[in-house]
């Protein structure tokens, strides 16, 4: 902005302010109202809603549905986007620290002295494209929940692996078969093929890249996941 | 209209609040007494003197702290023509806050952030304590409230180009509140330690953990240790109930200075109307601060 688009800028202000009214008590009722309606949505929600716990944390248990709150699905989403290994810290804090810095740095580059949003395109476009994306990421976390049973034929010694898999929240972010989620961890259906039992073992263990560590688990309920994970071919 | 009457008489028409000059006044607490004419009864006296306190203790404390100048300033204070509903999001984020505040004061009171613990004290609060669901209920709540409330202040400060010139410091400030907001979400996911909040806090310190360079360490600072614990659930209760809202409360006050002293914009559609201005422009006085004309006689400060 040119100093001259500035100083147009303070003067219109002050006459459009003059012509205004005074803070109290026109503002300050419409902000108690707002206020009002903001205290009550909460405490009907709390009375609606509750507060109920969930089973209490337990690391070697398992059922549990390793999702964020839903103001961070898009986060998650955003890396079963972008899935590829060498790409997931992109992902992860390269995409959020870029969007951040660039959120910060706004009015130091978009200078321009409009401020109409119809006469600004460029900035309300990506404004309503980045809403848009925000919203149809945390729908697809909304609705890509974690399943906790496997449609899935095997044979009966294996019967006991795909239980701990089913019931170990491993569909959140694996896809098998038919079940499941496609990413952000590889796919599991043919597992076998990529990697010997004793690397899924490990795997599971050591947990790789945002993957949760599953060494708490009972050895007897690791060795029943490794033979039927290394039984898929 | 009939709102007028609660604005003083010298400040409805012209508004002439003084703000930048918060000096004490000398005279004005001897005006809010009158010379009594007669020589009224006892009681009388005793009467008048207790209706007067108010305004002594008023005085007394304005004498001292010169506050009535800047709060006539600040309440009296116009806001542009045109301004509407969506200029009360900020105030809606703020409230929600100052609900997340006081109920997590009283959370506070009756949960243990100890790994043994934390599930416990959140089921007696639940389950015993007196309007105890309640509360953690609307503290559970309150924050996806106040997420939304932020994200959509921020969306109306951004499409009104409220950002630019002169408020770009207070988008700057926004920004941090808005990391500050998800920390807060982030961290308080945490502490009820049950299997979800348990799983996903695994998850998300993962996360942290991918990161290019700082990442290992982020996840290392937020574990704190090999394996999410005991120790991990008093750091995210420390930097959740310490840490992070004692920045919140400090930038909130930042902002709100920010916003009394810069004023709120205009709707960006509204123009004032040009002819008139040509003559006012000149006397609007070079002076950015005045919050309106200025007294003529003008000889003060400067
Ligand atoms: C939070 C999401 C998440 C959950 C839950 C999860 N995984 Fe993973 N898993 C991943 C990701 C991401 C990778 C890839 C990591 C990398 O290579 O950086 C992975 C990798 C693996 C691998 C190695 C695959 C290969 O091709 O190298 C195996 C095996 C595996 N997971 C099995 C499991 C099992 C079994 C469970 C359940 C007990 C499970 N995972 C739960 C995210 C997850
Ligand atoms: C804890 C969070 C926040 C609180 C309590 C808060 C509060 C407020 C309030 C009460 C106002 C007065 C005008 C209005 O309501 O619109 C305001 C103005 C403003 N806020 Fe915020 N805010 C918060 C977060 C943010 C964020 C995340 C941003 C943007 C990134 C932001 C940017 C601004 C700007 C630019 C203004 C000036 C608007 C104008 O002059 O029209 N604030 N804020």
């Amino acid at each position: 902005m040119k100093p001259a688009d500035k100083q147009a800028y303070l003067e219109e202000y002050e006459l459009l302010k003059k012509k205004g009214k005074p803070f109290f008590p026109y503002a300050v009722l419409k902000d108690s109202a707002m206020m009002l309606v903001v205290v009550g949505v909460i405490i009907l929600m709390s009375v609606l809603l509750g507060a109920e716990q969930g089973p209490k944390a337990d690391p070697t248990s398992t059922t549990y549905v390793p999702r964020p709150e839903w103001y961070f699905f898009f986060l998650f989403e955003l890396l079963r986007v972008i899935k590829p290994p060498e790409l997931v810290p992109i992902a992860t804090i390269g995409i959020p620290t870029i969007c951040m810095v660039l959120l910060l740095l706004l009015p130091f580059y978009d200078r321009g002295p409009e401020r109409n949003p119809i006469r600004r395109p460029i900035a309300t476009t990506a404004g309503c494209i980045t809403i848009a994306a925000m919203a149809y990421l945390s729908y697809l976390g909304a609705t890509g929940g974690s399943p906790t049973e496997i449609d899935m034929k095997v044979a009966p010694q294996y019967e006991a692996g795909k239980e701990v898999v089913a019931g170990s929240g491993c569909l959140a972010c694996h896809k098998l078969g038919e079940n499941g989620n496609n990413g952000p961890g590889p796919e599991l259906t043919h597992i076998a093929q990529r990697i010997p039992r004793a690397a899924i073992l490990r795997s599971v263990e050591i947990g790789p890249g945002i993957m949760p560590s599953f060494r708490d688990l009972p050895p007897k309920k690791l060795n029943e996941l490794a033979d039927f994970l290394s039984s898929l071919d | 209209m009939k709102l007028d009457s609660l604005i003083p008489a010298p400040l409805r028409k012209p508004a002439k609040p003084g703000a930048s000059n918060g000096a004490a006044k000398g005279p004005a607490p001897a005006d809010l007494k009158t010379a009594p004419a007669e020589r009224p009864s006892d009681a009388q006296r005793l009467g008048d003197r207790a209706k007067d306190a108010p305004a002594d203790v008023l005085a007394w404390v304005d004498q001292r702290t010169a506050a009535s100048g800047f709060l006539t300033g600040m309440l009296y204070r116009k806001v542009p023509k045109g301004t509407n509903w969506f200029y009360t999001l900020g105030s809606a984020t703020l409230i929600a806050f100052v609900s997340q505040a006081i109920t997590g004061v009283f959370l506070a009171m009756f949960y243990t952030p100890s790994a043994t613990q934390a599930y416990a004290s959140i089921a007696h609060i639940n389950n015993d304590v007196f309007l105890g669901q309640l509360v953690h209920g609307m503290h559970k709540w309150g924050s996806s409230v106040m997420v939304i409330l932020v994200f959509l202040h921020m969306g109306r400060t951004f499409f009104f180009g409220a950002y630019k010139y002169p408020r770009e410091l207070n988008w700057v400030i926004g920004v941090v509140l808005l990391i500050l907001t998800m920390t807060m979400a982030f961290t308080g996911y945490l502490l009820p330690f049950d299997q979800r909040s348990f799983w996903a806090s695994v998850v998300g310190i993962n996360i942290n953990g991918t990161g290019p360079v700082v990442g290992p360490y982020l996840s290392d600072f937020l574990r704190a240790g090999p394996e999410l614990g005991a120790t991990t659930l008093s750091r995210f209760y420390a930097i959740h109930m310490l840490l992070v809202p004692g920045a919140i409360i400090a930038l909130i006050g930042a902002h709100m200075y920010l916003v009394v002293k810069l004023g709120t914009t205009a709707p960006p559609w509204l123009k004032a109307d040009k002819p008139k201005v040509a003559a006012s422009v000149s006397q609007l006085d070079a002076g950015v601060e005045g919050n309106g004309a200025a007294p003529p006689n003008g000889a003060s400060a400067s």
